[in-house]
């Protein structure tokens, strides 16, 4: 992976010395409030509902263990022994306390890693696909453009005040897994005629209150235009994008507003002039870092530990079947780690949990980790006669869960439990369902789901994107939950549709069974997932399910 | 007729720990939602708070919380500031371990 050069060594280690005098002079009391929150935040310091939460980027999703395993120390030393993980790849610690926080940075730094540009109107940490570098239907690995924009977008003077949050997503992939169309810039690899990789442009995707899919822009970009073509998209949007109207400020709807094929126009034009300035030193620094993101040199050995697993146990082979995915070369395999053990909270991870994974990825797995938009972990390159020793070795820490795709995988976003914005609980609704599910021991059985919960509607449990999606809301002072349904955030991206009206906090877990048992129902056959039986039906059967005391007054 | 005033609680959170804190009647930040003066006047309760944002070495983000009156002080009247009594619901973190308040 990537090393920090001695310029981003530097620029780092800067950052935590200004804002160690910033805590200073908050605590003594030389800066106010109003003066201290824009700085905090430039560092990923917020205030939440119980503490301070930090929120911590991982670049692209990508982890070495020496980090993780300083994650871990970070969580042990300074706050309660776990670190969330995000739908943004990030890891949020939900209770460190103010004057540890430059320790916390400190620490942090030692391992190159910082709280940079995780808040703000700024370019947002860079996510990617999670099977970056190791999945089968990879064009290329997007990590090297990823890291690229990191390095382009940190401290650029140009797009330090935004009218709003940017947030770009990268796959190397044709099966989008970094939902793509439904961020601010998201850029899909695809080859031109000529078999050379490009990008396709994606602009004005975005959940939230007013949740859009991208247009593209673009439908071949060469990879060697890339930088300037992103610059051209944030010069344009920092031009036009709204800045009266914290809710109309996103580029979704500057692009609504402008029209895709004007907006197009606009990127063009700033893009022609943008081109010539680009001299070459961007492509440099790209073949440089795509150095960096080399696959590591995999064996050639016998799978047969791993075909005797599966034949003699069946707790193995269920958990081969679900957390495994296909890796370009058919000796290795791609293991997701679920963070979703059935009753716990999605993408949690204990202190142990993080060094066990640490260890594992040293022993099986090249030493490389990833962070999924999911909430899971990712150990992209293990050796499949690896990977009996793995799942027993991940047992022994609870996180083996076979569950990765399933109902109980569900993305949560940490909700009124912690979030100051939110405006009902997200956590203990996921909870309730993975445990549910579990009981019936039906999860299995239902196949592939996505449940997705936000706790309002800012979205980010992506809830518009869900199979179902789940939308917690403050209804005159009671918790109350809307369920969309038919959301999709792969390369067939579509908004769920509203339901119809929402359910209390203790009929939400029986009015997703009714939804379930309706499918299960009506599916045409086991193999025929949720979202296709939807498709293929439409919202009806769903909402006779859902409200069937209506269904029967209509009768 | 004016609608009638819901009784607020001068809440914020300590700058140091982030912890959820109170104003008392004596002057006081507790961390103990009972032990909160409950206030009953719309124009003691903005002169209240005035006072609370006032001082920014030891709190932030002060705000007027709905409250009521309860047998044992006043409680939260909302279901956003009965989590910020207690705590997380997924761990047995915060005031319901470190200082419980039900």
């Amino acid at each position: 992976m990537y090393d920090y050069s001695e310029f981003d060594e530097s620029f780092v280690r800067t950052r935590v010395a200004q804002f160690s005098d910033q805590v200073a002079r908050r605590i003594d009391g030389s800066l106010t409030e109003e003066e201290f929150r824009p700085l905090r935040l430039m560092n990923g310091l917020y205030l939440q509902l119980h503490a301070y939460m930090l929120r911590v980027a991982i670049p692209y999703g990508t982890i070495s263990p020496r980090q993780m395993r300083q994650l871990a120390l970070i969580a042990d030393t300074w706050d309660k022994g776990y670190g969330h993980f995000t739908t943004r790849q990030n890891i949020q610690f939900n209770w460190p306390k103010l004057p540890d926080v430059p320790a916390i940075l400190a620490a942090l730094a030692d391992v190159q890693m910082h709280a940079i540009q995780t808040s703000g109107n700024t370019i947002r940490n860079v996510t990617a696909d999670h099977f970056a570098g190791a999945a089968a239907d990879e064009i290329e690995d997007p990590r090297p453009v990823a890291e690229l924009l990191r390095q382009w977008s940190t401290d650029h003077p140009e797009f330090q005040f935004l009218p709003r949050k940017f947030k770009i997503a990268i796959t190397g992939s044709p099966n989008d897994r970094a939902v793509t169309r439904a961020h601010d810039i998201g850029l899909r690899m695809v080859r031109n005629d000529a078999g050379e990789p490009g990008f396709e442009v994606i602009v004005g995707g975005g959940l939230g209150r007013t949740p859009m899919i991208g247009v593209t822009v673009r439908d071949f970009l060469p990879k060697a235009d890339l930088l300037p073509y992103v610059e051209a998209v944030l010069s344009v949007y920092n031009t036009l994008g709204r800045r009266d109207n914290k809710y109309k400020a996103r580029i979704k709807i500057t692009v609504f507003e402008t029209g895709a094929a004007e907006m197009t126009r606009l990127i063009e034009e700033r893009f022609a002039e943008l081109r010539p300035l680009f001299g070459g030193n961007d492509q440099a620094l790209l073949a440089d870092i795509e150095e960096a993101f080399a696959t590591p040199t995999l064996g050639d050995a016998p799978t047969d530990a791993y075909d005797a697993a599966r034949t003699n146990d069946p707790v193995f082979r269920a958990w081969a079947d679900t957390n495994l995915a296909a890796h370009r070369n058919a000796q290795y395999a791609i293991v997701t780690v679920s963070l979703k053990a059935h009753g716990a909270t999605p993408g949690d991870a204990s202190s142990d949990q993080m060094r066990v994974i640490a260890d594992l990825a040293e022993s099986h797995g090249h030493s490389e980790i990833r962070i999924s938009h999911e909430q899971n972990v990712i150990l992209p390159h293990i050796h499949k006669s690896a990977l009996p020793a793995l799942h027993a070795a991940l047992r022994q820490v609870g996180l083996a869960t076979a569950n990765v795709g399933l109902i109980s995988d569900i993305i949560a976003c940490p909700g009124m439990d912690y979030c100051a914005l939110a405006t009902a609980r997200s956590i203990p609704v996921a909870q309730k369902i993975a445990t549910r599910f579990d009981e019936l021991k039906l999860e299995h059985d239902i196949g592939a789901l996505k449940i997705k919960i936000s706790g309002c509607i800012n979205a980010c449990g992506h809830h518009h994107v869900g199979h179902i999606g789940i939308l917690g809301l403050d209804r005159a002072g009671v918790e109350n939950y809307q369920i969309t349904l038919g959301g999709d955030g792969t390369e067939t991206a579509a908004i769920g549709e509203r339901a119809g009206p929402g359910f209390a906090y203790d009929e939400i877990v029986p009015a997703i069974e009714r939804l379930i048992h309706a499918y299960l129902a009506v599916r045409e056959a086991a193999d025929e997932t949720f979202l296709q039986t939807y498709r293929r039906l439409g919202a009806a059967p769903f909402k006779a399910a859902l409200y069937p005391e209506e269904a029967q007054d209509a009768a | 007729m004016s609608r009638r005033f819901t009784p607020k609680v001068v809440t914020a959170n300590a700058l140091l720990e982030g912890d959820v804190i109170y104003l008392t009647a004596d002057d006081r930040w507790s961390r103990d939602h009972r032990e909160a003066e409950l206030i009953e006047d719309e124009a003691v309760a903005e002169d209240r708070l005035l006072h609370a944002t006032s001082q920014r070495r030891t709190i932030v983000g002060a705000y007027l919380a709905d409250a009521k009156a309860g047998p044992d002080g006043p409680e939260p009247a909302h279901f956003r500031e009965v989590f910020r009594t207690r705590g997380p619901s997924n761990y047995a973190h915060g005031k319901q371990v470190d200082a419980p308040y039900v």
